[in-house]
């Protein structure tokens, strides 16, 4: 019996195709479970990336010969449209160079303080300017893929912001391209301090919506409507004192400990072109390792009982 | 009977030139790469998926899960997914679209777009689930874009055979 139907096999076709589906079913998790966990295959993607980024471009292509064509046919509506703009602009230049020049004397009087206090200078930051090529395919995601990568010296962790605030951060850098993780993203997390009290928080990002939320706030915590959010600058990944978002929710709920609220995003993340990379901040002294901050906590534990 | 006539025509299909199912991955691939936003998005077809579950039923000896899995890691390149991710679900696909071959043949387009429908919610499910499992949350609305796919498989069916069919009479010629 068994010899019978083996003998009919005249055509080898190789494995079956059960076998192949396990075969590549465990590749595929064992390539996911190395990607995921350890981040190993960072230099494939970035080979695998050039064979496909002729495609990548060329879909990119209908996108900006639209925005081509939307800007060369004007018609006279939108000249008007255009020419309202302008004075709009050149009001809001108006007040805009008055609050620079306060600005620069307000700088100058803070670097003369500073300098008398002997505190170490707030760095100016340099920028970049890069372009969002591709958003994300991926609705699981909240990422864009910029123009500048590895070869305009790009590197991973950087800030990524617009004219208003903080749009991103770096996650990804190809040759030519990068990936800028937007702070929308699931469980993308900012340090920032509340403007109106200088309350210390982290903002997360909500993921599923284009929403931010504070979490672990006490219901007690001085937080209301229309609070502006800014960087605390407390870890050193981003620059102190950008804007990230706006509370918009705030509610209180007595069966849970934290209250729930809500933020939006200042800066346009879902909605510019053109994008600033952050550059050159400045290293925060090196954190002391954990063996003496135990070492510290154990002395303070004792003091303790001692009093 | 529509299915008989498909059938019949079918007799008479020339071999396709590896360069056709070479160019309608790559024409899939650019399709899913069109800057899709929004409604767009969460609506968007797979194209990719869809072709290659055509070839895997009608060319089920040349285009396989192998090249199924290497299409979904270009895929995951391209989408910046986790690595193997869409190939996890193209493998489960290209399995779906091997094995179940004859059987969709048998069968008119209409009859073909219901088993079809099938195969494309074990895949995007396959996908979902990876997406659970390593992010923690589900796009609910994510399994739109299946129902949208399959509803492509007719056009495309009917596309692909008057493509293969003009090639087959331009080389007689």
């Amino acid at each position: 019996m068994i010899e019978g139907t083996q003998s009919f096999r005249f055509f080898n076709r190789g494995p079956s195709p059960a076998a192949r589906l396990v075969f590549f079913a465990v590749l595929s998790l064992l390539l996911m479970f190395v990607d995921a966990r350890y981040r190993y295959l960072e230099s494939t993607r970035s080979a695998l990336s050039i064979l496909i980024s002729p495609i990548q471009q060329l879909a990119s292509l209908p996108g900006a010969l639209w925005d081509k064509a939307s800007n060369f046919i004007i018609t006279q509506s939108t000249q008007r449209d255009l020419m309202k703009q302008n004075e709009e602009l050149k009001q809001q230049h108006q007040s805009d160079t008055a609050q620079l020049l306060q600005l620069q004397a307000l700088q100058s009087e803070n670097q003369q303080l500073r300098n008398l206090d002997g505190l170490p200078i707030r760095n100016e930051y340099s920028t970049q300017l890069a372009e969002i090529i591709y958003t994300e395919r991926d609705v699981f995601s909240r990422k864009v893929l910029i123009n500048k990568g590895a070869n305009a010296d790009v590197r991973l962790g950087q800030v990524v912001m617009d004219d208003i605030g903080i749009v991103g951060q770096i996650t990804r850098v190809y040759p030519l391209l990068s990936e800028v993780t937007l702070v929308t993203e699931k469980d993308q997390a900012v340090p920032i301090q509340v403007l109106r009290n200088g309350l210390r928080a982290i903002v997360f990002g909500a993921g599923d919506t284009s929403q931010l939320s504070l979490r672990y706030m006490p219901n007690s915590a001085d937080i209301q409507n229309d609070d502006v959010l800014v960087t605390s600058g407390i870890d050193g990944t981003y620059p102190p004192g950008i804007p990230v978002a706006k509370v918009i929710k705030v509610e209180h709920d007595p069966a849970y400990p934290f209250a729930h609220i809500v933020c939006l995003p200042l800066a346009g993340v879902d909605k510019h072109r053109h994008l600033l990379i952050l550059s050159s901040l400045p290293k925060p002294p090196e954190r002391p390792d954990q063996k003496s901050a135990g070492g510290n906590s154990e002395i303070r534990v004792k003091i303790r009982r001692n009093n | 009977m529509p299915s008989f006539s498909i059938q019949a025509r079918q007799q008479i299909q020339r071999p396709v030139s590896n360069i056709f199912i070479l160019s309608s991955v790559l024409v899939a691939l650019f399709l899913n790469g069109l800057p899709w936003e929004g409604v767009g998005l969460l609506l968007r077809p797979d194209f990719v998926a869809l072709v290659m579950l055509y070839w895997c039923t009608h060319k089920p000896l040349r285009v396989g899960i192998g090249l199924s899995w290497a299409v979904g890691i270009l895929a995951d390149v391209s989408d910046a997914s986790l690595f193997g991710q869409h190939a996890l679900a193209y493998t489960a696909l290209a399995f779906g679209g091997v094995v179940l071959h004859r059987r969709l043949l048998m069968f008119d387009l209409r009859q073909q777009t219901i088993q079809v429908f099938g195969i494309f919610v074990v895949t995007y499910g396959v996908y979902a689930l990876v997406n659970w499992q390593v992010k923690g949350y589900v796009v609910w609305p994510y399994f739109l874009g299946c129902l949208t796919s399959t509803l492509l498989w007719m056009p495309l069916s009917v596309l692909f055979l008057a493509m293969r069919q003009k090639r087959a009479d331009s080389n007689r010629t």
